[in-house]
């Protein structure tokens, strides 16, 4: 009996010591993951998941620390990418509804602009422009669309229209 | 030569290890989803097999056998299976971060692959020196591979067509295995050890 | 003498009814001028043209209105005399679809007072293809693709010129009828482009069901006696008109993927393309008009007629007697790639080279769409070798990788795989469709990278400001220390109370 539990014991402690050493000299870093997270997200940077952009957002899931539904505009069809490649349960999007969406552009009102700069300071992707107190504008081949701007004006002046005519 | 070449043969294809024998089918249906995972299971798997089939002959034949407690075989072959998947694991998630990711919970699945044990076990039962119990460790680490690739590339395929509603999903999957297991077992006719 | 080949066919295609004879038992109608033209300044390759002209400005036949915007691009003249009435947005057929353009609008007299003459055609090749686009030249195919970009050969060579005449297509006969009546100018024409290029040889390719069209070339072939000259008979089977087919089977090489004819040292053109730079060589006339198959069961008196551009096809149809009382829809192109229009208030553009209107009886039935059964006769159809089967079901799985994998943007729309399936499954609009998907992924990744790239700017920019604020922080606050500290309090209580004296 003794000899066995010797022998058994003896066998489990080499190992794990290997088992130690190898993961002290293999060690990793989830970076690769992280991108591979971040090209399945839409990227456009609209901070609805609560995280400062898609990258951190894709770092949360990728650490396991966020659910890999709470991009709007990313849909469904992102979080059936994500579960498929994290092997994660698929669960549909919470709050579809504000979805922001890369066919639509931000338009400012010029008449009702108060030029607050509110709304560029939301600006995720740098694109509104205009200087206090006088009238903002977007440039809309850098809009993504992301309705950030939308909730911070003052006067309700921005509205999301299609992108193309 | 001739006979390391004929267990390869044998443990590949006439005794194929899924296929034939119908070990290790939880990681067979689990990882062939995708051809790149399965690729990269085939592979994790076959490290594993090599390394476990190795080690566990050098502990019956160096520690159990001198020591007179071959009863504890079972126990230390799961020992050492444990411990070369975590190895695997290990070596796989600095190699391939993503395949990582992809291949997630079946890469622990591993070491309860009976395949692997089942490797350990016959390779002791049939006596093989430690060049065959190797070379016959590395045949069924093929052989796996070959089914889980074949089964992959066909599921691939199955998605995208319109499978009748009772038959979708793990259905299809299992008629899809047993219609190539039907296959497999055409080899029956080759010489094998 | 001139040789005669009779050429194999390529992969894939089929054999249709052609229906050409509704319109190609006429001559070419050459005395059509509108009421109104309405002339886009867009063009589907390069910038819009600039207009230079002014509402209620006279302007003669060929005069330029519409400026090239730089210096590759393309002019676009005036094609009939006339009297300016507005520059507006006009809606106007391109590719597939019908979109708005800026448009010059031009109510015609009868005038017919022509502005162009006859030009010297210089020695040098550049000189010349600069010409071309001025002259607003393009390709007549439906393509519209800039003549003189296509010329444009001088780094690659160019062994073969082939002169497109098979026109494939059911019911059109506008290239057929073009070379039974100016085989010498369409000849010519070749020719011309054929010194441009530096080819050696000029292929002319006409399928046999054209044998009118075929011995004109031949006698016209004949009276330029010109040894470079060499006429191609290809058997009729759709859809041998198009590039890469009619490279295919007279040639035997294959266009690679993703490549141009040229890549392989041959260049096509459209027969109407060649007459069209002939009459510029010889009249010095821009294109400023082409000839268009007007046919169908739904109207009354089906004929080719030579329209200006910019004609309404309204008054088109008109001067073809009109609509018989039953038809249908009306087509812009053949029955096999043409598209169904909504209005008929929509002006010729340079791709038209059809008009089809059809009445109930031609119209195809709808029919209930099957499941695939799996027979492959798509597959051994598509001229592009592609597996139609394989890429309808990556479309329904919106497979983006697996669609780029399987070829499709090498699938010409010719629409061989809908006549040949049982099922009745519908894969050429799934694979337009599908191309419209992949091209709206692709710039919504482009679009994602840009955001991205933005973000991290404005991230790095915010961190700066923080940064700057932080320093001028911790410099006040490390001046305001010890002695330091006392003196600058007592300033500014100093010139605070100033401030209040004063008031």
């Amino acid at each position: 009996m003794a000899t066995a539990t010797l022998i058994l014991s003896g066998i489990a402690i080499t190992l794990a010591i290997l088992l130690m050493l190898a993961a002290r000299y293999f060690s990793s870093s989830t970076n690769e993951v992280v991108e591979k997270i971040e090209t399945l997200l839409p990227r456009i940077q609209c901070a609805q998941c609560g995280y400062p952009g898609c990258r951190p957002y894709a770092k949360a899931i990728a650490e396991e620390n966020a659910e890999i539904n709470l991009c709007p505009p990313g849909g469904d069809e992102t979080v059936r990418r994500l579960a498929n490649f994290l092997g994660r349960e698929f669960s549909p999007v919470t709050e579809p509804v504000k979805a922001a969406n890369l066919n639509t552009v931000a338009l400012i009102s010029e008449e009702l602009c108060i030029g607050c700069n509110l709304c560029s300071q939301a600006c995720p992707v740098d694109a509104i422009v205009g200087v206090h107190q006088r009238m903002h504008t977007v440039i809309s081949e850098h809009c993504t669309g992301c309705r950030l701007c939308v909730s911070p004006c003052p006067v309700d002046c921005i509205s999301l229209i299609p992108r193309h005519g | 030569m001739t006979e390391l070449v004929l267990i390869i043969f044998s443990a590949a294809l006439v005794n194929n290890f899924v296929l034939v024998q119908f070990l290790g089918l939880c990681p067979f249906l689990g990882a062939s989803k995708k051809f790149e995972g399965a690729l990269g299971m085939g592979l994790a798997t076959a490290l594993v097999l090599t390394i476990a089939s190795a080690l566990s002959y050098l502990i019956e034949h160096l520690i159990l056998a001198p020591f007179d407690v071959e009863y504890l075989r079972l126990i230390s072959f799961i020992l050492v299976i444990g411990a070369s998947v975590q190895f695997t694991e290990l070596l796989l998630r600095r190699a391939s971060p993503i395949l990582h990711q992809v291949l997630g919970i079946y890469i622990p699945l591993i070491a309860s692959n009976c395949a692997v044990l089942g490797v350990a076990l016959l390779n002791s039962n049939a006596a093989r020196n430690l060049s065959e119990a190797i070379y016959y460790g590395a045949g069924a680490a093929i052989g796996f591979g070959i089914a889980l690739i074949l089964l992959s590339t066909l599921r691939e395929r199955i998605e995208e067509e319109d499978v009748p509603g009772p038959f979708r999903g793990p259905a299809i999957t299992l008629i899809t295995a047993g219609i190539m297991s039907i296959a497999f077992f055409g080899f029956t006719g080759f010489p094998q050890i | 003498m001139v040789k005669n080949h009779i050429a194999k066919s390529f992969t894939g295609g089929i054999k249709l009814n052609a229906n050409k004879n509704v319109s190609s038992s006429k001559t070419i109608a050459e005395q059509f001028i509108p009421s109104k033209l309405i002339i886009p300044m867009s063009h589907q390759f390069g910038p819009d043209a600039i207009p230079i002209v002014k509402v209620n400005q006279r302007i003669k036949k060929g005069e330029l209105i519409g400026e090239p915007a730089d210096k590759n691009a393309l002019a676009v003249h005036a094609s009939c005399s006339g009297q300016v009435t507005a520059i507006e947005q006009h809606q106007e057929p391109i590719v597939g679809e019908v979109s708005s353009s800026t448009c010059v609008i031009i109510q015609t007299n009868k005038d017919d007072d022509v502005s162009h003459q006859k030009k010297y055609w210089p020695r040098d090749t550049q000189t010349r293809l600069n010409l071309i686009n001025q002259a607003g030249i393009v390709g007549l195919g439906g393509g519209s693709f800039p003549t003189a970009e296509k010329l444009n050969s001088k780094s690659l060579n160019c062994e073969l010129l082939i002169l497109n005449g098979a026109e494939c297509e059911p019911f059109i006969s506008c290239d057929d009828v073009l070379m039974r009546e100016h085989a010498t100018e369409v000849l010519r024409g070749g020719m011309a482009m054929m010194e441009l290029v530096g080819a050696s040889a000029i292929l002319v390719c006409i399928e046999d069901d054209k044998p009118e069209a075929l011995n004109a070339v031949y006698d016209a072939a004949g009276q330029l006696n010109s040894k470079l000259i060499q006429i191609v008979t290809l058997p009729t089977r759709y859809p041998a008109g198009g590039e890469k087919q009619l490279i295919e089977a007279v040639t035997g090489k294959e266009v690679p993927s993703g490549e141009y004819p040229i890549n392989i040292g041959f260049i096509c053109q459209n027969v109407g393309t060649a007459y069209a730079l002939d009459r510029y060589i010889q009249l010095g006339e821009p294109q400023i008009n082409r000839v268009v198959t007007v046919t169908g069961q739904g109207i009354k008196n089906p004929q080719n007629v030579l329209v200006p551009i910019g004609s309404p096809i309204s008054e088109l149809i008109s001067f073809c007697g009109g609509y018989n009382d039953d038809v249908s829809h009306l087509i812009l192109g053949g029955n096999m790639m043409g598209y169904s229009l909504h209005t008929d208030e929509l002006p010729v553009t340079k791709a038209t080279n059809c008009i089809l209107a059809i009445n109930k009886s031609q119209e195809e039935k709808s029919t209930q769409i099957w499941p695939c059964i799996r027979c492959g006769d798509c597959a051994s159809v598509c001229p592009a070798k592609l597996l139609p089967q394989r890429i309808v079901k990556a479309y329904t799985n919106k497979n983006f990788n697996k669609l780029e994998e399987l070829g499709l943007k090498d699938c010409i729309e010719c629409g061989c795989c809908d006549v040949v399936c049982p099922s009745h499954i519908p894969l050429t609009a799934s694979f337009k469709n599908a191309k419209y998907l992949t091209e709206e992924a692709t710039t919504h990744s482009l679009l994602a990278n840009e955001a991205e790239m933005r973000h991290n700017l404005k991230k790095i920019r915010l961190s700066k400001e923080q940064m700057k604020v932080d320093r001028l922080h911790a410099e006040l606050k490390s001046n305001v220390r010890g002695d330091n500290r006392k003196s600058m309090i007592n300033d500014a209580v100093n010139r605070s109370r100033k401030l209040r004296n004063k008031k």
